[in-house]
């Protein structure tokens, strides 16, 4: 860099006002760094950073209970309501579910990953890329909708479970308390299937990545030192895909626990963080309790974030 | 031993891959028959016939011209105002290195980590503390705020992958800043600023979630899909708009794929 400037300044200085802003702004690369990181820094800093911290402010004040105004005084009573059995029975339900939609999107995910990464080739490769980019890009609610059609009474699950005559089944598991309810569309298994479609692509493809990286040779070598495919599995292929599966938790785990239009549309009345954020927020007017609320995700994910970047999931993504 | 790269996978991974892809696409495939269906009333299935008589009323309605214009308005704005400050930021922090370079990269993706309800009731509570009503402009201010980080990730990749040795010849050889900007960098970054404009687009246009918060009373696409599916009116409308959206969004983003296979991934891990 000093060495370029230095020729620079030897020769003569362009003409024009445009040239010599540009000898400037050569001169001085500071001054080009702050000028082309002011505007992107000032939109993040003022408008993100500012509401976001306005909101954390909004948590420490409280509401009264009489009037319903907000009450501007520093207070940890709002945090306090948090741990009223009803709220910790919100943020309870939210975390089981976010984990439990990431151990089974991993599931899902890992042969997809797999075979994309170690098996095919050229064409296919393009194939299953696009296969993984398309439902990850198409509209959210979108994708919402086609489950709220797949899951209704008289949708198509229904009607196939009634064609191979287990209708039996479908009710038995519906009968079963926690996952069961009147429908599959009121249940939480069904929101726990919208869950595991949505996000599904955010798994796959940070466990693609790190498969990528997996020699194939070492995978053989471990078999032919008699290791058997179970063993491979478990030893060899697991352990090195790892931070992929953490990289990918880390948006299956955040998205689940942020949503509220999900368990809204296809699920039980029982509510989940985001539905208790919108409705305090809403019509109750209670911000503080809301952004109280909003304070359980950030928390989480930050110690959700320490850990993968401990077991270097970062690389993976 | 050389391993043999061309072996072919075992049956039960060619299964549960091909069972995970088909999950992925019958969902959205579905939505195309329903577009058809006769239906009026119910999600009933198989349809019990087919017609294209909803598509003409889906044209004739002027709540959903309404919402799409909004969408398309909205989604055009943040995608540029995006693509100013995505590309000055990755070129930022790419180019040098310097004190609380960390800290931006972070800042920048901070937005799309966290969920997007906490983005939306923190401009809505700001909003309210700082008196603004909410208008168009208040859409846009959130929209563009997540859609820097999808031109940051696609500028910043490509960017890595030019050498700055082109824009000190391109200096060297006579040619002023703003001439290197316009002959050497733009046509080197261009195709990824093209991709992650359309990915920006596309991401903006689908969006719901911070929308709700930052929309009062204005309905964009996704908003009016969302009342339809909070409370079904006319299901048949919905059906054909769920699959225009599904077309309409699908095109920019085989052609951000076509625009970006050349060794640098298209940034959908952190959409």
């Amino acid at each position: 860099m000093t060495m370029a400037a230095t020729t620079v300044t030897m020769r003569p200085s362009r003409g024009g006002v445009f040239g010599h802003l540009s000898d400037v702004l050569w001169r001085n690369p500071r001054l080009t760094l702050f000028l082309m990181l002011t505007p992107p820094l000032l939109w993040l800093g003022i408008i993100y950073l500012g509401s976001l911290f306005a909101l954390l402010l909004q948590s420490f004040f409280s509401i009264d209970e009489y009037s319903g105004l907000i009450n501007r005084e520093f207070t940890l009573k709002t945090y306090a309501e948090l741990l009223h059995p009803s709220n910790l029975d919100i943020i309870l339900r939210t975390l089981v579910m976010s984990a439990t939609v990431t151990v089974g999107a991993a599931v899902v995910a890992f042969p997809i990953a797999y075979y994309a990464a170690r098996y095919a080739r050229g064409k296919w490769k393009a194939l299953f890329y696009l296969g993984i980019m398309l439902p990850l890009w198409s509209s959210y609610l979108v994708k919402v909708y086609a489950w709220k059609l797949i899951l209704a009474r008289e949708g198509i699950l229904n009607w196939l479970f009634a064609k191979a005559h287990l209708t039996w089944l479908l009710d038995a598991w519906l009968a079963l308390p926690i996952v069961g309810g009147n429908s599959l569309s009121v249940s939480h298994t069904g929101t726990f299937l919208v869950f595991l479609y949505v996000w599904l692509p955010y798994m796959i493809l940070p466990i693609q990545a790190a498969l990528e990286r997996v020699p194939a040779n070492l995978v053989e070598a471990s078999a032919d030192l008699g290791a058997s495919p179970r063993q491979t599995f478990t030893k060899v292929l697991l352990p090195l895909a790892l931070p992929g599966v953490i990289a990918g938790s880390i948006f299956t785990f955040s998205l689940t626990m942020g949503d509220y239009i999900i368990p809204q549309i296809v699920g039980t009345s029982r509510r989940f963080i985001g539905q208790a954020v919108y409705a305090h927020q809403g019509t109750a007017g209670n911000i503080p309790l809301a952004a109280a609320f909003t304070v359980v995700p950030i928390v989480v994910m930050g110690f959700y974030l320490w850990f993968a970047k401990r077991r270097g999931a970062f690389d993976a993504v | 031993m050389r391993s043999d790269r061309n072996q072919s996978a075992p049956v039960g991974l060619k299964i549960a891959a091909a069972a995970g892809l088909l999950f992925l696409h019958l969902p959205i495939l579905l939505i195309f028959v329903y577009a058809f269906t006769t239906e009026e009333r119910t999600y009933q299935w198989p349809p019990p016939g087919f017609t294209l008589k909803w598509f003409a009323v889906t044209w004739n309605r002027p709540d959903v011209w309404e919402a799409l214009i909004l969408s398309v308005k909205v989604a055009s704005i943040s995608t540029v105002i995006a693509l100013v400050l995505g590309t000055l930021c990755a070129a930022a922090v790419s180019g040098s290195r310097f004190f609380g370079r960390e800290a931006i990269s972070l800042l920048v993706i901070l937005p799309i980590a966290l969920p997007g309800i906490i983005t939306g009731i923190a401009l809505r509570s700001a909003f309210s503390l700082a008196e603004i009503p909410f208008s168009f402009w208040t859409i846009i201010l959130g929209h563009a705020t997540f859609c820097v980080v999808i031109v940051y990730n696609n500028a910043i990749a490509r960017f890595r992958r030019t050498s700055g040795s082109l824009m000190e010849a391109s200096m060297d050889l006579g040619a002023d800043g703003f001439q290197t900007f316009r002959y050497v960098i733009l046509p080197n970054i261009g195709t990824a600023l093209l991709a992650g404009g359309m990915l920006a687009f596309a991401l903006s246009f689908d969006e719901v979630i911070v929308t709700t918060f930052t929309a009062g009373q204005q309905q964009t696409l996704p908003i009016w899909m969302l009342e339809e599916l909070v409370r079904p009116r006319q299901r048949p409308v919905t059906n054909v708009v769920a699959m225009v959206v599904v077309i309409v969004t699908f095109l920019p983003i085989l052609v951000a794929y076509y625009l970006t296979r050349d060794g640098d991934q298209v940034a959908g891990g952190g959409k």
